[in-house]
């Protein structure tokens, strides 16, 4: 008798999703905003906050309605919008204190609707200044701190360095100093979870804090990110000890394929249901705060005892690897930053990592040279100065255009902690330990500011 | 059931039906009779106990049946609850992107 799946297949299938916590973790519908652009401010809130209210609604039913077919759970679901220093810019040319104000109301009437219709995040409140700042870049660096503070589920993102144009260290000057300002308006500092500053930020990234909708997207665009660390866990647990480094990679990558199939799918189905463009599927694995849903735990399972040992670099590469090429084979609608995520207090494994100091800054320097995170969602004392902050943000600006790849920080100088002090954010947010960051001085660096040129990969792009 | 049957059921209303458990009597009866209520015909089954551990795996065919997919997984659940057994629901979607290339 012929089936169409062996029961072992199904089981594996069923075994994923129960079991290995496989799951969506975001639909993200990007958004143009593009056609709310006024002199007039009244004009540009009504129009953001109407877009935002009948797709938001729109995107709210699809998930259901997909998950619920399926049964497939789709843990967020986010918008990403058009930077929003382009719609302030018509403001911003004639009074940027006004055009700050703006911002800020902006974003709480994007946050009433979001909260009200049950959209988690809203990415998007976001400024291009890797080679320069126009008027509304100011507004938005502005008031970033404020935005975030006054919001739950407004996210924002600076990008600072570009392969093509350099590193704009004034930009990263200035962002510094604001993110230590936006520590001090939230608690625990947790408004600086909402808060990346990147190089060469992608497009179509589904992730928050990195999140909004690029000028080259249609008007709307369905893009997804998938979650499923313990599905691979699981499968290097199950090879066992004896498989050899290429058969690990082999496995990996047929796992990589599964998950990135599900992610497709369900994207699919969404766009379909909203009557919007599919964009893309974002391959990196997203870890939550789950033990059973760790991405260190993946390079733990491959052998080392703890994630950032020696020979973590070696396994995140076999990691990023293995999912680039499985994911590559499961869709051809590859985006986002799509390599391995490690963002410490969001991973179980990584904060446990951390507490035991084998994941230092350092560490995560070192990692990101084979992976997409940079230093993420790693809390850091309050009083670290703003230039050493600054300092390491140029650390990993500069891994990123000389690699070529996006790369962000987000890093949340916590009000009154001391290296080694827990720190609890809450929910998929995770807790962390407080990191050490080494206090050598580096003021007279950072403020020559100015821009330092793009590396001589420029010049292969013509 | 033959291959050429399923191929004949549309893609679009068949579902996979998994349910997990220690083994007792009536679990099999319990499930289908829910299927039955709802004129929902299985189009494959097959059922295995491995150390008392009950797995039971149908893929049933909604396109005669009075229920849509959500409705039926919801009654379904709750008869597994009845019965002290895990059962999931899912669209067979799910099953040809994640195992065929």
């Amino acid at each position: 008798m012929p089936r169409i799946f062996a029961p072992e297949e199904i089981g594996e299938v069923v075994e994923m999703l129960l079991f290995q916590d496989l799951d969506i973790r975001s639909v993200t519908l990007g958004l143009s905003i593009q056609d709310c652009i006024s002199h007039n401010v009244a004009d540009s809130i009504g129009c953001v906050e109407r877009k935002v209210g009948v797709y938001g609604e729109k995107l709210v039913k699809a998930v259901d309605k997909v998950a619920n077919k399926y049964g497939v759970k789709i843990v967020t679901k986010r918008i990403a919008l058009t930077p929003i220093s382009i719609v302030l810019e018509a403001i911003a040319k004639n009074s940027i204190d006004k055009a700050v104000e703006a911002g800020i109301e902006i974003a709480k009437a994007i946050d009433r609707i979001a909260t009200s219709i049950g959209i988690d995040y809203v990415g998007g409140y976001s400024a291009f200044v890797h080679k320069g700042f126009t008027h509304g870049d100011i507004a938005v660096i502005e008031s970033f701190p404020d935005a975030l503070a006054s919001t739950q589920t407004i996210a924002s993102m600076i990008n600072a360095a570009s392969t093509y144009t350099g590193i704009n260290v004034d930009a990263v000057n200035t962002v510094s100093r604001k993110i230590v300002d936006l520590a001090h308006k939230t608690p625990k500092g947790i408004g600086c979870t909402r808060f990346a500053v990147m190089a060469n930020a992608p497009e179509d990234n589904p992730f928050v804090p990195g999140a909004y909708h690029g000028l080259g997207e249609p008007e709307t665009v369905v893009n997804v990110a998938v979650s499923g660390p313990g599905v691979i866990e699981a499968v290097i647990k199950r090879l066992g000890e004896k498989a050899d480094m290429r058969t690990l990679h082999d496995y990996v990558k047929r796992a990589a394929f599964k998950i990135t199939r599900l992610g497709e799918l369900i994207g699919r189905e969404v766009a379909k249901e909203i009557g919007a463009q599919f964009g893309i599927v974002d391959l990196s694995v997203a870890p939550s705060p789950k033990i059973g849903d760790s991405v260190a735990r993946i390079l733990e399972a491959m052998g080392l005892e703890v994630a950032g040992a020696p020979g973590s670099i070696a396994a995140l590469y076999i990691l990023v690897d293995a999912v680039k090429k499985g994911g590559a084979m499961a869709t051809s609608s590859i985006g986002g930053l799509s390599g391995a995520f490690i963002p410490v207090s969001e991973d179980w494994g990584m904060t446990r990592a951390a507490m035991l100091g084998a994941i230092t800054i350092d560490r995560l320097e070192a990692m990101m040279a084979v992976c997409n995170t940079g230093i993420d969602m790693v809390a850091i004392p309050g009083d670290t100065p703003p230039e050493t902050i600054a300092a390491l943000i140029l650390d990993v600006m500069a891994v990123g255009i000389a690699l070529d790849k996006a790369l962000g920080v987000r890093i949340i100088p916590v009000p009154n902690a001391k290296p080694g002090d827990v720190v609890d954010f809450g929910g998929l947010l995770g807790s962390t330990v407080v990191m050490n960051v080494p206090r050598y001085d580096t003021k007279k660096f950072v403020e020559r500011g100015g821009l330092i040129p793009p590396s001589i990969k420029r010049l292969d792009k013509g | 059931m033959l291959h050429s049957d399923l191929d004949r059921a549309s893609d679009e209303s068949l579902a996979v039906i998994t349910v997990i458990g220690a083994d007792k009597p009536g679990i099999v009866a319990g499930i289908t009779s829910v299927l039955a209520k709802y004129n929902v015909n299985i189009v494959d089954i097959s059922q295995t106990v491995v150390r008392g551990i009950f797995s039971m795996i149908m893929i049933v065919d909604l396109s005669t049946g009075r229920i849509d997919l959500p409705k039926l997984r919801e009654e379904l659940i709750a008869k597994g609850r009845d019965l002290g057994v895990e059962v999931s629901v899912n669209h067979i979607a799910v099953f040809r992107a994640m195992q065929r290339v």
